[in-house]
């Protein structure tokens, strides 16, 4: 009775099969065709941009051509533009910002990797460094004016009157400069550095360890031989990921480093970035001195771009040293 | 009950038959009036519902491009329209209107010093350039007896001069640079007048909150802000001296003195570099509407004429109370006559 009334089981798996593997197929189709587009439209994007960017400068190009990177004056009434104040100011604010923010940052790494605390409180503690990614740009920038500045700025003071020989103190501080914009950097890049130097830390074998445990060595002893060296080069590409972050970093920038055109050795002194002069002089520019704000840009994304890269190659080495384990 | 059904139905049909004839005026432009801009536009929107305007403060540069374009109906510049820029504009032609008027202002941080600092012409110039460093140079010290004779030991002034400028391209760096190249040749030769310029000293502030941030917290620090800025988060400001050789302080009365000052010429482009008079503030200037002499799309031609007769007459009472001039009446004559020929 029951076989009469009832369809065979048997068949309808097999009806309902073949329809899932016939929408599966063409799902599956479907979905590698939107992947390629989708990946190879990011790399289209990306050469759209560089292309434009490229020619909407080529008048400056071809006015300044490789002098404009040495040139040093930014003037609009004579037309006059020139890179390297700005490619310096780029490159120390974020050497400086690097320079605080990895040492913080591994420690906080190796803080919450090697089991110092209940996991409930490591992954609170990771969730609160985290959330500094979140914050805006603009609110650091204030929150720099006004609680970073004051702090900074009769430090300079003081370094400069005592220790005014030395070129890194040797201008007072006139509030907005190298120091305060760095320091601020560097808790930007905070939570970059601390990511990707935990899970390069994470990838010390577990067996490793526990032999140089059992070999007596000490907490301390298998932190520094054993897990660091191991996570050397993960913590490398860490740095250098910061510092492609820190290189385009704008609006906190803007309104912290002062907007000085100038190459001073002085920690105090205010200075200007690439990515802060381009936010300042666009609104208002015309003529060449757009096309010469699009030289700039084109300089700044090969110096990112060149940082990324070297970020990658040494991420992709990491991966190798620790597959040989 | 029938009939206030249908009076109902009768009065939603009439208000939708309103809105339909509503006009939208696209503008956008100068940050420095936006204040005082954006209160006409709303005042005026509540009193003609039929009239809707977008103002978008993006600056002067983009305010120019966007009108230039054809993507706005009026656009708005502190530093109106050079000739070659007018040029570039197809169709329609260009009128400029002066609109409204502002001071820029000298503040400082002096702490302990109660009175207004009185600055000199050959002062102020030569503090920009970097050549005066200290509060208590000579000649600083000579221009302001008043604050000698509080502190004769002169301890408050021996500070190093901090400059703080606008590092955004502004409007305002415009129209300072411009009076500091009227009144000092080497000014001129050395820095010259723009949106941005190459300061030769100084740290530079985004905007004017942040050369407000930059003079506030650095006690030595001189920077120019607007005076509607400076009088509305109470920083202190210099007293000038003006071409006459008289001290000034900034005020609505010595800021419309010295616009009074002004003859306009017939395209209404008049830069006030430096005043004549004896009461004039030295630092003034105005801004400009851009707008069409013609207009193709109908209803706007008549909206913004409406709206700039408005502007000119009721919205200039609202200037001092915003920290703006108010145009003088000589001058208000003059732009409603150029307000009248568009078509």
């Amino acid at each position: 009775m029951q076989t009469a009334t009832e369809p065979s089981p048997v068949l309808t798996t097999r009806w309902i099969g073949n329809k899932t593997a016939q929408r599966s197929k063409t799902f599956d189709a479907f979905f590698s065709w939107a992947t390629f587009v989708a990946s190879w439209g990011t790399v289209a994007l990306l050469v759209w941009i560089a292309g434009q960017v490229g020619w909407a400068s080529r008048e400056a190009i071809q006015k300044f051509g490789f002098g404009f990177i040495i040139g040093t004056d930014w003037d609009t009434n004579s037309d006059q533009y020139g890179a390297l104040p700005l490619i310096y100011g780029t490159l120390v604010s974020s050497a400086l910002a690097l320079l605080i923010a990895t040492p913080l940052g591994v420690a906080i790494a190796i803080f919450l990797t090697e089991d110092y605390l209940p996991l409930k409180a490591r992954s609170f503690f990771k969730f609160l460094v985290e959330l500094l990614a979140a914050i805006p740009s603009v609110i650091y920038g204030l929150w720099g004016i006004y609680a970073v500045i004051p702090i900074t700025t009769p430090m300079g003071n003081w370094l400069n009157a005592h220790m005014g020989w030395i070129p890194l103190f040797s201008t007072p501080s006139s509030g907005p400069g190298f120091l305060p914009a760095a320091f601020v950097l560097a808790i930007m890049i905070l939570p970059t550095i601390a990511a990707l130097s935990g899970s390069a830390l994470k990838m010390t074998p577990q067996a490793l360890k526990e032999g140089a445990a059992a070999l007596g060595a000490t907490r301390w002893d298998v932190i520094l031989q054993i897990s660091l060296p191991i996570a050397a080069s993960g913590i490398l590409g860490a740095a250098v990921l910061g510092l492609g972050r820190a290189m385009g970093e704008t609006m906190a920038l803007a309104m912290l480093v002062g907007n000085n055109n100038q190459i001073s050795a002085s920690l105090f002194a205010p200075a200007n970035t690439i990515a802060s002069l381009l936010a300042n002089h666009f609104g208002e520019a015309t003529g060449l001195e757009v096309s010469a704000l699009m030289y700039l840009s084109f300089i700044l994304m090969a110096l990112t771009l060149a940082i990324n890269a070297v970020a990658e190659l040494i991420l992709e080495r990491t991966g190798a040293t620790v597959r040989h384990f | 009950m029938k009939n206030l059904f249908a009076f109902t139905i009768l009065t939603a049909l009439s208000i939708c038959s309103v809105q339909a004839d509503t006009i939208t005026l696209n503008a956008s432009g100068a940050t420095f009036p936006a204040p005082i801009y954006g209160r006409w536009f709303a005042d005026y929107s509540n009193a003609h519902k039929d009239v809707h305007i977008n103002y978008q403060s993006v600056g002067s540069g983009q305010g120019i491009k966007s009108f230039t374009a054809g993507l706005t109906d009026f656009g708005a510049s502190d530093a109106a329209m050079s000739d070659t820029e007018i040029a570039a504009v197809k169709e329609g032609g260009v009128v400029l209107l002066p609109m409204t008027a502002g001071s820029i202002v000298l503040s400082y941080n002096l702490p302990g010093i109660t009175s207004a600092v009185q600055l000199p012409r050959d002062v102020y110039p030569a503090i920009f350039l970097g050549i005066i460093t200290k509060w208590n140079d000579p000649k600083i010290v000579a221009a302001n007896p008043k604050i000698v004779a509080e502190n004769p030991d002169l301890k408050l002034l021996d500070l190093p001069i901090t400059v703080a400028y606008r590092a955004d391209g502004s409007g305002t760096t415009y129209n300072f640079t411009n009076h500091l190249a009227a009144i000092s040749p080497d000014f001129k030769t050395k820095v010259g007048s723009g949106k941005t310029v190459k300061w030769p000293v100084g740290v530079g502030g985004k905007g004017n909150e942040g050369v407000a941030a930059q003079i506030k917290q650095t006690p030595g620090t001189i920077g120019y802000v607007e005076y509607g800025y400076a009088q509305q988060i109470k920083l202190p400001m210099a007293t000038l001296q003006n071409s006459a050789g008289k001290f000034v302080a900034p005020s609505p009365e010595s800021g419309s003195t010295a616009l009074s000052q002004v003859e306009l010429p017939a395209n209404l482009r008049a830069f006030v570099t430096d005043p004549a008079g004896d009461g004039s503030y030295p630092i003034v200037t105005f801004t400009w509407w851009l707008c069409h002499t013609q207009y193709t799309k109908p209803g706007v031609a008549d909206a913004i004429k409406a709206l700039a007769t408005w502007s000119l007459t009721d919205g200039q009472k609202m200037a001092p109370e915003l920290g703006y001039l108010p145009l003088p009446a000589n001058v208000v004559e003059k732009i409603q006559a150029a307000v009248n020929t568009i078509k």
